[in-house]
């Protein structure tokens, strides 16, 4: 593959709390339209890391530069360029799916007339042209998941951030929402994603493995799967995690 | 701008979906405005009066009559023995006791001096208070209708007299409704607007769904208004819902102008709300906001100048006072309904609100943060 | 029961860790007993007048010293024509004015008559009374001394005794009071939101289908504020005892125990709140706004029940913190026994088991 854009580079960047170091000198690049599998146990700091990059956290030292943006300075900036889907579900649970839409559409500043028809479209592709006036707490869960990542995405972010999107989702769902995980990462879209769920690791074009903070390996899941001589990503991260000192 | 647009109307459907929280905004404040200022009312009417006349005498039975028709009083209980008056005093049955004393008669008559006990319940001290001087002034009558029985008046009145009349501005037929409404009002725009917004945002803290609002490029200033707006207008709705209760169940209109009212509550409101926002960033759950709001409201309801006049109060209390938003917004609607006092004269309040908006709202954006 | 400590531990903990909740839990009772022991009364003091002498003779003079000597009164002697006096009671500025007539003395000496005339800011009925009150009682007492040496015949005295306040002192009614309001509020307040938060987090189905018994679970939620009611009671009463002197006549164990009771009931009613209503804002908006005015205005301890219509007199008696603090003044300041609050006791009993046995029910419907 020749000449790859970067759009997420970090330099030992680091958080701590305290004494408490959360994330130690993390250094990695994210190339354009990549999938960025973030792997670790409960604990590791994925988390910690990520709100630092998409700048509702702010570092304790080091670098990093999100779409061409700094992270101390211009967080604002990450912010238009970027979209987010946390772990706890945040869409909001008393208004419909429409609403939900619109209001993040709006919020983005995608004008009335894209809103309408991309939001129409989206229905559509998520065959839910005949819910769309139906309040978000009456959904299941899966489906919930779905729609927070298209309302993620639906301002075409370059970057795509989703924080263990699939916990809590049946096989079928997941495999699901992989599929539209592969077609924004197709349409030009970086998907970083945490997970813990090794099967999904399989899915990403490379993965980093987080333990205690650090970053201990960094490379494609066949790479890797090479290097650890492991037969599955499981194996892989059992080796890895086994060297953690923090427990859950 | 139209960030703002997408919020808003996030807010108003939020607020209007639910419904059973819109039918209590509006009939918990309505219902409360309709019935309590009834409650409010310290005129004495209904003093309930033991009597223990040792005497019967007609003398005795007249100051009786006296009390009885004077409309203050209401005679609940007659007893032999002061004993016996006591035990209706600790059952509550009487507030007031008169005693009048054997040789009541025959003593005023020949000795030209006589007595009557009053004993009063004093635990509630300024009510006891109140109905033993409206005892004192009604045997004072009875006392001076005697003298008028037995001495002859001379054409000119041999002692000099203050004649002392007074007139009652503002409210000449001294309804205490006209005083307690406005007051009342006030108080519930303040806990409706307060507690809506201070619970708001840490709802929104509590579903997570801030998080997503605070990776999105939202301003500061934009979340704010959002959340300020709403709220804002529906403080003032249920103003204008009070003050048709106000008309419709009272008959009380401002003397000065809606406009004026509407002004200094429009300033009042953002700085009330402001302050509401300011709570919820410092909370971290409903009930953490929920607690603190309480605290508050307690300190704001009970310094502000309804339960009891702010000239009364010790310096230190009078400080709080006037860190109070709360008392100066009640102090202006009364100006305003019962005085009429224009814009010059609500001038300085006007000033003082404005201030209180100003830095309650700059502390609400700048606790704010959109990190974690 | 070992489940149950448990998990009523489980409660202390999250009630522990939040400090911010615990400083108003327990220090608000303390902060609300004092504004109204001493910011909250109405007795007059230094309040503004304005004083109109149109004749500027010796007895008026004689007369504004009285009133300026006295505690109620500041007079503003900058006011000096009717123009002034209007603007400066619309802007609040003064509660009252007095007017002298013109040729004051002069009147009085020789018609034997002589006009004075009170204004007063009738916005504040109360106040405009008291203060008229104040102002004639100065000018009586004066008139009295001119008549000095003229003994009046045919003359009634009263004899007054102001029986358990003598000093006639605010705090004896608004301690129990704020113990009836205080103990209500947070009580139902506490217990409706902490179970309703469980219901909107989620958390309540899971320990509903846990092997605990519901009622295990509901009393141990309501356990750890009871037992923070009654922290309050006694800073209260040590408050009370201590800072304005106030003794408690009666007997402490049956005030202990009547407070214990009224404290269920609040708790009842807490947790009939938390059946009724499905998100936490819902329970706040009823507890908060729906209890505070109502239960301030209308316990008696703001307002003399006895002043009020009949209907609000009939609404009064479904408010638990009226016969608390029937009891509590009983008891503490009347220093009656048992047999003259039984009654009371059996309605706050019946209260109780209302809230209950409603709950109950509607738990059941629920599940």
């Amino acid at each position: 593959m020749a000449e790859k854009e970067v759009v997420i580079k970090t330099n030992k960047l680091t958080k701590k709390f305290g004494d408490f170091v959360a994330v130690s000198e993390i250094t990695f690049e994210v190339f354009k339209g990549e999938i960025f599998g973030f792997l670790g146990a409960n604990g590791a700091g994925k988390t910690t890391a990520m709100k630092m990059l998409i700048g509702i956290s702010k570092p304790s030292s080091g670098t990093a530069n999100i779409a061409g943006f700094d992270v101390y300075k211009n967080t604002e900036s990450i912010k238009k360029s970027i979209g987010y889907m946390s772990q706890k579900f945040s869409l909001y649970e008393d208004l419909t799916i429409k609403e939900n839409i619109i209001l993040f559409g709006g919020i983005y500043g995608l004008n009335d007339y894209d809103i309408e028809t991309k939001c129409n479209g989206l229905l559509e592709k998520l065959n839910l042209q005949n819910d769309a006036d139906k309040l978000v707490n009456s959904l299941p869960l899966g489906w919930k998941q779905k729609l927070a990542f298209s309302t993620a995405i639906f301002h075409m972010p370059k970057i795509v951030f989703l924080d263990e999107p699939t916990g809590g989702v049946d096989p079928i769902t997941r495999r699901q929402f992989w599929d539209m995980i592969y077609e924004a990462a197709h349409n030009g879209i970086t998907v970083f994603v945490t997970t813990h769920y090794m099967e999904e690791a399989e899915y990403c074009d490379r993965v980093s493995i987080m333990v205690d903070g650090r970053i201990e390996a960094l490379d494609s899941p066949e790479n890797l799967k090479k290097q650890f001589n492991a037969a599955t990503m499981d194996d892989v991260f059992l080796m890895l995690a086994r060297k953690a000192k923090r427990g859950d | 701008m139209r960030i703002l647009k997408f919020l808003l109307r996030k807010e108003f459907l939020q607020i209007f979906r639910n419904k059973l929280m819109i039918r209590m905004i509006f009939a918990v404040p309505v219902i409360q405005l309709i019935l309590l200022p009834f409650a409010a009312n310290y005129e004495m009417k209904n003093i309930n009066l033991c009597i223990v006349d040792h005497d019967h005498s007609e003398y005795s039975r007249n100051l009786t009559y006296k009390f009885t028709s004077s409309g203050y009083f209401q005679l609940t209980a007659i007893a032999d023995s002061y004993k016996k008056a006591l035990k209706v005093i600790e059952e509550d049955r009487a507030d007031l006791i008169i005693e009048i004393p054997e040789g009541f008669e025959r003593e005023l008559i020949r000795d030209n001096q006589t007595k009557v006990m009053l004993i009063a319940n004093a635990i509630n001290g300024q009510t006891s208070g109140l109905s033993v001087s409206y005892a004192n002034s009604i045997i004072n009558d009875f006392n001076s209708d005697i003298r008028a029985k037995w001495i002859q008046i001379p054409r000119i009145n041999p002692q000099p007299m203050i004649e002392i009349t007074t007139s009652n501005w503002f409210n000449p037929k001294m309804n205490y409704k006209y005083f307690m409404v406005p007051g009342v009002l006030v108080l519930l725009v303040t806990l409706v607007g307060f507690l809506l917004t201070a619970i708001n945002v840490v709802k929104e803290k509590e579903d997570g769904t801030i998080e997503q609002l605070n990776v999105s490029p939202i301003k500061k200033y934009q979340f704010i208004l959002g959340k300020l707006i709403p709220f804002w207008i529906l403080g003032n709705i249920v103003l204008s819902v009070g003050f048709i209760i106000s008309y419709v169940v009272y008959g009380i209109y401002p003397a000065g102008s809606y406009l004026l009212i509407y002004l200094f509550a429009a300033i009042y409101l953002i700085g009330l709300l402001g302050f509401g926002l300011f709570v919820s960033t410092l909370a971290e759950t409903q009930q953490q906001a929920m607690f603190i709001s309480y605290f508050f409201m307690t300190i704001f309801i009970l310094l502000g100048g309804l339960f009891a006049p702010i000239d009364n109060m010790p310096d230190w209390a009078k400080i709080l006072a006037y860190l109070n938003p709360v008392s100066y917004f009640i102090e202006v609607m009364r100006m305003i309904v019962l005085k009429g006092s224009g814009f010059m004269d609500i001038l300085k309040y006007l000033g003082i609100i404005s201030l209180f908006a100003a830095g309650f709202n700059l502390l609400a954006i700048f606790n704010y943060k959109k990190t974690v | 029961m070992k489940q149950f400590f448990s998990f009523i531990k489980k409660e202390f903990h999250h009630i522990l860790r939040d400090k911010r909740s615990m400083l108003v839990l327990l220090g608000l009772p303390v902060v609300q007993l004092i504004i109204f022991g001493f910011a909250i009364t109405t007795e007059t003091r230094n309040c503004n007048i304005a004083i109109l002498d149109n004749s500027k003779d010796e007895a008026t003079q004689n007369l504004i010293t009285r009133i300026e000597s006295s505690s109620y009164f500041d007079i503003d002697k900058t006011l000096s024509s009717d123009n002034q006096i209007e603007k400066a009671f619309k802007t609040g500025r003064i509660k009252l004015a007095i007017i002298f007539q013109p040729n004051f003395q002069n009147e009085l000496m020789h018609n034997n008559k002589a006009q004075l005339q009170i204004v007063t800011d009738a916005s504040d009925p109360n106040q405009a009374n008291t203060l008229t009150y104040y102002v004639s009682a100065i000018v009586m007492e004066y008139q009295k001394e001119l008549n000095q040496n003229k003994n009046l015949p045919y003359t009634i005295n009263s004899e007054i005794r102001m029986l358990y306040n003598p000093q006639l002192k605010g705090e004896y009614s608004s301690v129990p009071g704020v113990m009836g309001m205080i103990l209500l509020l947070i009580s139902a307040m506490m217990t409706s939101i902490s179970i309703v938060r469980e219901k909107e987090m989620g958390t309540m189905e899971v320990l509903l289908v846990s092997p605990l018994k519901p009622w295990i679970i509901i009393v141990s939620k309501v356990i750890p504020y009871f037992i923070i009611s009654l922290i309050n009671v006694i800073t209260i009463l040590l408050i009370s005892g201590w800072v304005f002197g106030i003794p408690i006549v009666g007997s402490i164990f049956l005030l202990s125990l009547v407070t214990i009771f009224y404290i269920i009931c609040a708790l009842a009613l807490g947790i009939l709140i938390s059946t009724v209503t499905s998100s936490q804002q819902a329970a706040m908006i009823i507890s908060l706004i729906g209890l505070m005015l109502p239960v301030v205005m209308l316990s008696g301890y703001a307002f003399p029940i006895a002043n009020m219509p009949v209907i609000l007199q009939v609404i009064s008696n479904l408010i638990p913190a009226k016969w608390y603090i029937i009891m509590v003044k009983n008891i503490m300041i009347k220093g009656l026994g048992f047999l003259d609050i039984w009654k009371e006791i059996l309605i706050i009993f019946g209260m109780t088991t209302f809230f209950l046995l409603v709950s109950l029910k509607r738990f059941k419907i629920r599940l």
